[in-house]
């Protein structure tokens, strides 16, 4: 059995559909970004498949160094504001942040 | 017998997906975020495979050292340990999963309809390549990448922080 580029699109589409899955499921603000944290890390397999086994180069590994960079700040931004948020409502579930209703 | 590089490729996919899929569906909001740790080792195999060495230890450094323990601190910060049972309420499974399904039914149609160059290529370290990339051609990306940190840094802690009032400061 050869491993291509077929196999490695597989693992990231079937990590992409899971990390779809959790961000629309979850009710924890949490829960949503560990589902944003699964779609970033397909996207940045995909990109050193298609390095490695399409482009050539360094351009694929060069774009994953800034998502995981763009990721790493993302994370740090949002976690900080579900820690102001659940001081505001003693909660993180995003079906109870409702101020800006009506 | 399947050659030892398949049998890695299977390996590390199954663990990704299987923490993936712990990540996705358990009922434990801890037990996802620890399973996201499976996960993040799993692609750091696969990007060892890809011969993209750097990137591997970068996921393991950034992802599980910085990502992940911050994740597991506003887990610990927000929740209520006594209730922890209750504390990742699912809803909507059924058009999360008619869209997850379209989605992948597009993905694998292109996937596999498209003639990819497909023949292996062994793995072959390209650190020193991704140096000379970063401190040539994406030089000015690199830089503003760091500032985006910095930004981040600053923003975080601003955010984060309790408005206190010191003693000396009020009158």
């Amino acid at each position: 059995m050869e491993i291509g580029l077929v196999h490695y699109l597989t693992v990231a589409a079937v990590l992409f559909g899971l990390g779809l899955l959790t961000v629309m499921t979850r009710k924890n603000a949490v829960g949503i970004l560990l589902g944003v944290e699964l779609i970033l890390n397909a996207a940045a397999l995909n990109f050193v498949a298609f390095e490695h086994f399409v482009a050539g180069g360094v351009s694929g590994q060069v774009f994953t160094v800034f998502i995981i960079v763009l990721a790493a700040s993302e994370a740090a931004i949002a976690l900080a504001i579900v820690l102001q948020v659940y001081r505001s409502y003693r909660s993180i579930m995003a079906d109870r942040l409702t101020s800006l209703k009506n | 017998m399947p050659p030892l590089s398949a049998l890695v490729f299977l390996g590390l996919a199954a663990l990704t997906l299987g923490s993936a899929g712990v990540v996705a569906f358990s009922r434990n909001i801890i037990h996802s975020a620890l399973a996201l740790l499976g996960t993040f080792l799993g692609i750091a195999g696969l990007y060892v495979t890809l011969s993209a060495d750097f990137l591997a230890a970068t996921q393991v450094l950034v992802y599980v050292g910085g990502t992940l323990t911050l994740i597991l601190f506003a887990v610990m910060l927000t929740s209520r340990i006594e209730d922890m049972k209750v504390s990742n309420p699912q809803a909507g499974l059924a058009a999360a999963f008619g869209l997850v399904t379209v989605v992948l039914l597009v993905l694998g149609k292109v996937a596999t309809q498209t003639p990819w160059p497909g023949e292996a290529k062994p793995a072959i370290p390209s650190t020193a390549k991704l140096g000379h990339a970063f401190l040539g051609e994406y030089l000015l990306p690199f830089e503003i990448g760091s500032i985006v940190l910095l930004a981040a840094m600053i923003g975080s802690v601003v955010l984060a922080r309790r408005a206190v009032k010191r003693s000396w400061e009020k009158g």
